[in-house]
């Protein structure tokens, strides 16, 4: 059989799993761009959930009370858990985590852009839990169904944390809004500045997004993106009436006949400027990435070190 | 050896979610021994008193059966005879 042949009978074979809701497991056959498209959005995943944990950690120690301390606390070590889940699948691929991590300190690799806003206030952390974990939740729902196996299992596992981590935005933004004329002012701020940016954790329209066709295809993708991106709006809306939050989209209008919310037009171009690295924090936010990993080489090496001698101490006894 | 990354070796992890159930496999962690592993299996996939139990194993000690593509499984295709449901059974004996 020459190698065409085969390429066809493994591609016909990955394609009938495909079909037929199998997931594609790490020793199985699969298409180079299939495996390509899963290495960057894994990655770009994973990187997402530990870079996702700097504009949260700048408000630990200002955190209002011990209470609200812990559980910002606990919902940031959530978040590098996903990460670890998610460069553990990423690597059943075939690329180690610490090429992950080379890729993103060269710029090779991306996150999502919601992270390169500041948190300004105390609400800017009600309004990550609840729109940003919102429209990540969203999405990863979604990806429970994705094709390849680890990827999946990570998602569900993920999916399982995620609804404290909505909760709890979602009850500082109740809490402040309960509060003083300035508590309201600032969650209103909050949700202003946080509001567009969520929607843009979606991605481009379907119409410019020419890599989720495949994607969806190998059912990488389960859902497009404006679908997504409708989802969310469709859920958060009620959520933001309901304790007095306006959104600040004077176009926004229940579409009774499209049962969905038609709403106004995203700028595209921040999307963009946030993504080729010219947003408010991309650049604090690699650096203080690549900071803490040279700081914490020490560790590792100790960790080595330790390791090594006590392998020597056990070939002496034996 | 293969597993040896930046981070330490590679490490398989298995929770047990109650006792009396079987070890589940729910990912990997890295650590330079077990006992550092461990800890971090406990972190990363415990924190929500998901386990009381928890295993560790070197990735590299695992062995894989091949994939599916090959023939490693078949012996069991023509064996219908070891299914219950292969024999049959007058209607109306009960308790079998
Ligand atoms: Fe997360
Ligand atoms: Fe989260």
């Amino acid at each position: 059989m020459d190698n065409n042949e085969d390429y066809n009978k493994n591609l016909l074979e990955f394609e009938r799993k495909i079909e037929a809701e199998e997931k594609i497991e790490p020793r199985d056959w699969m298409p180079d761009e299939y495996r390509q498209h899963l290495i960057r959005q894994m990655s770009q995943h994973a990187h997402s959930e530990v870079i996702g944990m700097q504009p949260e950690g700048n408000w630990v120690n200002r955190a209002p009370s011990l209470r609200s301390k812990k559980i910002l606390i606990a919902k940031i070590q959530d978040e590098g858990g996903h990460g670890l889940y998610l460069y553990s699948a990423a690597e059943t691929l075939g690329v180690s985590r610490d090429q992950f991590v080379k890729w993103l300190h060269e710029g090779k690799a991306k996150y999502s852009s919601i992270f390169n806003y500041p948190t300004l206030s105390w609400a800017d952390i009600g309004a990550i839990g609840w729109l940003v974990d919102g429209a990540a939740i969203v999405n990863q729902v979604s990806l429970c169904r994705t094709s390849y196996g680890p990827y999946s299992r990570a998602m569900v596992r993920i999916c399982k944390e995620e609804s404290f981590h909505q909760r709890q935005g979602y009850e500082i933004m109740c809490d402040m809004m309960n509060g003083t004329e300035d508590q309201r002012k600032m969650a209103q701020d909050a949700m202003n500045r946080w509001w567009w940016p969520s929607l843009m954790m979606f991605g481009p329209t379907d119409n410019d997004s020419p890599n989720s066709q495949r994607a969806m295809k190998w059912k990488i993708k389960r859902e497009s993106n404006d679908k997504l991106r409708q989802k969310f709006i469709y859920k958060t809306v009620g959520q933001a009436e309901f304790i007095g939050l306006t959104v600040p989209d004077p176009d926004l209008n229940w579409n009774e006949e499209a049962q969905h919310y038609d709403f106004g037009e995203i700028d595209w171009n921040e999307f963009y400027e946030v993504i080729k690295g010219r947003g408010p924090c991309n650049k604090q936010r690699l650096e203080t990435h690549i900071k803490s990993h040279q700081e914490g080489e020490w560790v590792r090496d100790t960790a080595r070190e330790y390791n090594r001698l006590k392998q020597e101490v056990k070939k002496e006894l034996v | 050896m293969s597993n040896q990354t930046e981070k330490g070796e590679l490490w398989e992890v298995f929770l047990q979610s109650k006792s009396g159930l079987a070890f589940k496999h729910a990912g990997s962690v890295h650590g330079s021994d077990a006992e550092i592993a461990l800890q971090n299996a406990r972190d990363v996939y415990t924190r929500r008193n998901e386990a009381v139990g928890l295993w560790i194993v070197p990735s590299d000690q695992i062995a894989a059966a091949p994939s599916d593509s090959d023939s490693f499984f078949d012996p069991a295709d023509d064996k219908v005879y070891r299914h219950p449901t292969f024999y049959n059974v007058p209607d109306g004996v009960k308790h079998m």
